[in-house]
């Protein structure tokens, strides 16, 4: 039955992720007064672009090619390896953590690489960014993984949000959670390239990180990029949606629900935040990302002290 | 324990061969050819070795007419591994240099210049068979010097010169301080392995003299100076020996000497881990602001030998605090890397050699494209770049993994004040590994992917076979280590056992120390099983385009780049450009020159900008008393400096200090 | 009670973290405000049960001067100064907060030795009052202008007024004198730092104070 579950959990995640991004896009609609796209409008891209055919730059080799292949494989293996609360993931081992955390780097060197491969200098300069920003949210992302850890005494992501459950927003342990939710936080909307730090729906060139990283890509492979970045995105709001929600039932399927309802509820949140904030100057993101890696650290001495 | 000696033997008889051949053909044919046969003989010896148990280790004893010492050779664990490590990487560079090497032949005298490396072979074999500290000395003068002279093979490339000669004078440096710890440790008389020990209270010098001479052969910062200049230098497949394994011998030495002190003191695992978390992220910072595609990978084995020894450090901390499952852990992951690191060092090395030889430069800005034009040499550097970044499903992932779980683990059980040395470990870990991607996805997609920034760039081709060959081994490695990683840490068992035994922790089938190895046991399959299934999903994503694309349109084109119709090779994105913010947001960790002439007027003409990263210890090494007497000097000027905010500061500072000492200690 | 005293121990930490990594003025002002409101219901959370009728009055008294008063003197004092609305720090802010964890960290391994002779309510009380204090030496150092200062001022005392509160609990005389003192010398300070010096030099930037020094 828990097996069950943890693989329904992949496959609602494989099949729900772009709806986040309507969710994201729907919220900020409300906040502007506007009707907004369709719910679904992310699933309709993605089709579309799957339907196409493709433009390479004769610049180009196998490894722009590969970019898009390699990345969306190394995020659904990560989801494997991924817990939604107390649902536990298909795979769980001891320091299956790190295993998710450099995943998700291979992700991002393909990525980084496929956009090196176009000889482009808006391409050179997002990827230069993207691996700045992700560099310095690593520590942020680590040293939560350290308090939490350490506060649960497991080495498995499935331990650390899952059987043992973090207590509620009361005491050291909501102190704890909140300091690392707030630090993850700033982790999702540097890794998925939101607002404030990157902004999904800017068309200078100059201003982009992650869409300028994959201007070249087109059709089947701009689909694939952007399924990989949806679950990607699922990916970070269901560990955090893990660390915050206090649903922790018995019944396997009620968890499911709770979880999947954490996600959404981060989306929203997500859209939140980028409809009320603005995004931040380049040389400012540095100084956001180590003051999550502060308040993360902080979590490590409450629990360790 | 015959074929290692006969192994010997063939390698400083065939180099003397190559030298009396000369400057003919045939020299370079013999010398590698021996150099093969030696490095093949050593390694079915040393893998019998550690694949045979106790039963298979050898010691081999032969007087000898100087004083105090005695040819006295011996085989262990920890030996064979390290033996294992040098031959493997000693042969596959061998055939790569005898190709590398062909278009000097009749221009240079290879025959010396195989002598070298054949004596350079020999002496690292030696070295870690030593057991006898004369010997051992003897034995490791030689590897310096070889190395010397094969770092001035190229001595009319300018600043070869001055390079060979700053890694002489490190190295004496370093071996002075080993002699001394070797007068130290045989104070009872004898100098044969067996009987040094350490007097009492006399431990921890012990440590910090190993430390500093071992630590300088190493790389460590901030005793590295010498090899961002030596290893670059040098003919490639020799910068891959030298890099791969010949600083490997200084861990080697490190480990030995803490396996003759016995159980170590807490504060030598702080030591270990602070030295290698700066080692680390300075490594990978220096690398990162290089230009020159060589010095790039020399840093980044000053990085490497910091992750080693984070690793060792981890080790020694659970070794002295009885924590058996983290020293265990600490100790494996320390080892793999240095296998891992040998294999991925030497293949980017070798890769290294291969575009310069092709594109006449080894300089980035200069490179491009290059992927297109040398593909063997593009893939198998692509993946030794992914391995060295630590990325799964290959080789470099699984020993930074163990270091990892080791400290994860303590920081898990909160086991005491040691858990903060965890911490550390983890977060320069991670520093590193982010800061590796940045760097090598800098170094190869700058070198391979794009267009060609030049016009020798644009010339280049692809290597022969026998350069190209291995390098695909060496790739095939990476992978298959990943792969078949629970395989590679059931070999690794009896080193890492035999290291946590000598350090007093007891290693019995049923004592706690199993219960790291059981963990390793439990974690590495899911590993292989995880990075299995990751390349089944990438191969089900590559089918799954190429049956979207089937019968679609796909056509070539331009890079859109924005709209822009006429991109020219210059305008892509450099090294320099691309690592720039990132040395920014570390400038204080890290100095650069930059000399800026930015456009002017309504129609600039010209405009440049140059970047220079300099490595602190070395301008400091340079001008020590010069820079003290300024210190000073400033420090004077500054205590009358008139602003109330610094008079606070000294204030606070004493009170701080105060508080520390009344309440700390 | 006790866990919402290591909640509110958490939150003077942020608040601190806060002050290192902010370059605006107004925020300072703001969360020295918000800090000495948290203060306030230190002494009633621990004596939660025993709650008497001075302890609420030294509680509110101590909030009304401390995070409505002198906030408000010290906005206007910015206001009437002119001058930037940025702090004008020597060190850069990312690296303030680092040394500010670092501080921390420090606090922690003091307040281990500290802990037996205290009254072990809260574990974290008394690194978070060192931490406090260190904080606020680190802005009296770190800033440039005058009215950074006085904030680094009332800061240190926010710690030490921690670190009474967690030592002299039965004593709740002593932290009434104490508070009275407080407020007394944090008034007198202020007055003399920013007028005084304002009134000497037409500016109240200390940086420029260094010109003196030949």
């Amino acid at each position: 039955m828990a097996t069950a579950v943890s693989i329904l959990h992949v496959v609602l995640a494989l099949v729900l992720a772009p709806l986040l991004l309507g969710v994201i896009n729907r919220v900020k609609a409300k906040f502007a007064g506007r009707r907004g796209q369709p719910l679904l409008q992310a699933y309709y891209d993605i089709a579309k672009l799957l339907r196409k055919g493709a433009v390479y730059s004769r610049t180009t080799t196998w490894v722009f090619r590969l970019g898009p292949i390699v990345s969306l494989a190394a995020v659904v293996a990560s989801l494997l390896l991924l817990p939604l609360g107390a649902v536990v993931a298909v795979v769980a081992f001891p320091g299956d953590l790190l295993l998710w955390v450099y995943l998700l780097g291979l992700m991002r060197f393909v990525t980084v690489l496929a956009a090196l491969d176009t000889g482009s200098a808006f391409e050179g300069m997002g990827a230069s960014r993207e691996v700045q920003f992700s560099l310095l949210a690593e520590p942020a992302l680590l040293l939560g993984l350290v308090a939490l850890a350490a506060w649960s005494g497991g080495l498995s992501l499935s331990q650390l949000t899952g059987t043992h459950s973090t207590g509620w927003l009361t005491g050291t342990a909501g102190a704890i959670t909140l300091l690392v939710s707030a630090s993850w936080l700033a982790v999702l909307l540097t890794e998925n390239a939101r607002i404030p730090v990157d902004d999904p729906n800017t068309h200078l060139e100059l201003t982009m990180i992650h869409e300028v990283m994959v201007l070249d890509h087109g059709g089947v492979d701009l689909g694939l990029i952007q399924y990989a970045a949806a679950v990607k995105l699922w990916v970070f709001a269901a560990l955090l949606a893990g660390v915050l929600l206090p649903v922790r039932t018995a019944w396997p399927l009620v968890n499911l629900a709770g979880g999947v309802a954490g996600v959404l509820a981060v989306a929203m949140g997500v859209g939140v935040i980028e409809s009320t904030m603005a995004r931040l100057r380049l040389l400012r993101v540095p100084q956001m990302l180590v003051a999550a890696a502060v308040l993360a650290a902080l979590a490590v001495v409450l629990v360790l002290r | 324990m015959s074929l290692y000696v006969a192994g010997l033997i063939v390698l400083l008889v065939g180099g003397a061969a190559a030298l009396v051949a000369g400057r003919r053909p045939l020299a370079n044919t013999l010398g590698a050819l021996t150099a093969v046969a030696g490095g093949l003989l050593t390694l079915v010896s040393s893998a019998a070795t550690l694949a045979g148990g106790a039963g298979a280790q050898w010691d081999l004893m032969r007087p000898w007419a100087m004083p105090g010492g005695s040819l006295h050779l011996g085989m262990d664990e920890l030996s064979a591994f390290f033996a294992i490590c040098i031959s493997l990487i000693s042969v596959l560079a061998a055939i790569y240099g005898r190709t590398y090497l062909a278009d000097q032949q009749g221009r240079r005298h290879l025959g010396a210049s195989w002598l070298f490396y054949n004596v350079l072979l020999a002496s690292m074999l030696g070295v870690v068979a030593s057991r006898n500290a004369l010997l051992f000395l003897v034995a490791w003068e030689l590897m310096s010097l070889s190395s010397f002279l094969l770092v001035m093979f190229d001595d009319k490339q300018p600043g070869v010169v001055s390079a060979g000669w700053t890694y002489l004078v490190a190295a004496h440096l370093g071996t002075a301080f080993l002699l001394v710890l070797f007068l130290l440790l045989g104070s009872s008389g004898s100098l044969e392995f067996s009987d040094l020990a350490a007097g009492p209270n006399l431990a921890g010098v012990c440590f910090v003299l190993a430390l500093i001479g071992f630590g300088t052969k190493a790389g460590l910062v901030p005793l590295h100076v010498w090899l961002p200049e030596a290893h670059p230098a040098a003919p490639s497949h020799v910068s891959a020996v030298m890099s791969g394994v010949m600083i490997k011998t200084g861990i080697y030495g490190l480990l030995r000497i803490l396996m003759l002190l016995g159980t170590p003191a807490i504060w030598w695992g702080y030591v270990l881990i602070g030295l290698g978390a700066i080692s680390g992220v300075l490594g990978v910072l220096f690398a990162l602001a290089q230009h020159d595609l060589k010095r790039l990978l020399a840093y980044h084995s000053v990085e490497n030998i910091g992750i080693i020894v984070l690793g060792l450090g981890l080790g020694v901390l659970g070794a002295a605090t009885n924590q058996p499952a983290m020293a265990v852990l600490g100790f494996a992951g320390g080892l793999l890397h240095v296998f891992n690191h040998a294999i991925f060092k030497s293949l980017l090395f070798l890769g290294a050699g291969s575009v310069a030889h092709a594109a006449g430069t080894r300089d980035l800005e200069s490179l491009g494209g290059l992927l297109k034009r040398m593909p063997t040499t593009g893939a198998t550097f692509l993946i030794g770049s992914a391995a060295i970044a630590g990325l799964p499903p290959l080789n470099g992932f699984v020993s930074e993994l163990l270091i990892y779980l080791g400290a994860f683990g303590s920081a898990a059980a909160r086991a005491g004040v040691t858990v903060y040395g965890a911490v550390a470990v983890i977060l320069a870990l991670g520093l590193i590994g982010g800061l590796a991607l940045a760097c090598f996805a800098k170094a190869f997609g700058i070198v391979f992917l794009g267009e060609p920034r030049t016009a020798a760039a644009a010339g280049a081709h692809e290597s022969p076979a026998a350069m190209r060959w291995p390098m695909v081994v060496l790739a095939g490695l990476c992978i298959a280590i990943g792969l078949g990683c629970p395989l590679v840490a059931e070999a690794l068992r009896p080193t890492v056992y035999a290291v946590a035994g000598a350090l007093g922790l007891s290693v019995e089938s049923d004592s706690p120390a199993n219960e790291g190895m059981a963990l390793v046991r439990r974690v590495l399959p899911y590993i292989s099983l995880v990075a299995g299934a990751l390349l089944v999903m990438i191969g089900g994503a590559g089918l799954l385009r190429w049956r979207l694309l089937r019968g679609r349109a796909v056509e070539p084109g331009l890079t859109w780049d924005c709209g822009y119709a006429a991109p020219t090779p210059r305008m892509q994105y450099t090294a320099s450009s691309f690592a720039d913010p990132i040395l920014k947001v570390f400038r204080r960790l890290i100095r650069q020159q930059r000399q800026v002439h930015p456009p002017e007027g309504l129609l600039p003409a010209e405009a440049s900008l140059h970047t220079h990263a300099q490595d602190p210890f070395t301008e400091g090494g340079y001008r020590p008393a010069f820079l003290a007497v300024m210190w000073l000097s400033g420090q004077v000027r500054r205590l009358q400096g008139g602003r109330n905010q610094v008079y606070v500061l000294y204030i606070a500072l004493a009170l701080l200090v105060l508080l520390v000492w009344k309440l700390g200690l | 009670m006790e866990p919402w005293l290591d909640v509110i121990a958490v939150l003077l930490i942020l608040a601190n973290l806060r002050l290192l990594g902010t370059s605006r003025l107004s925020v300072c002002i703001q969360t020295v405000a918000a800090q000495a409101l948290l203060l306030g219901a230190v002494p009633l959370l621990m004596h939660a049960d025993e709650l008497s009728a001075r302890l609420i009055a030294i509680a509110a008294v101590y909030t009304v001067i401390k995070a409505i008063v002198l906030p408000w003197l010290l906005r206007r004092a910015a206001r009437e100064l002119g001058g930037t609305r940025e702090v004008e720090p020597f060190i850069g802010l990312t690296l303030s907060l680092l040394v500010g964890m670092g501080l921390f960290g420090v606090s922690l391994f003091l307040a281990g030795p500290l802990k037996r002779a205290g009254q072990g309510h809260s574990g974290l009380l008394i690194p978070v009052a060192l931490f406090t204090i260190m904080v606020g030496l680190l802005v009296i150092i770190s800033r440039k202008k005058a009215i950074t200062q006085v904030v680094g001022y009332l800061v240190m005392e926010n710690g030490i007024y921690v670190f009474g509160v967690a030592f002299a609990v039965q004593e709740p005389l002593l932290v009434e004198m104490g508070v009275l003192l407080d407020v007394l010398a944090a008034v007198f300070v202020m007055g003399l730092t920013i007028y005084h010096i304002s009134r000497e030099f037409d500016h109240i930037d200390t940086d420029r104070l260094s010109t003196l020094k030949d």
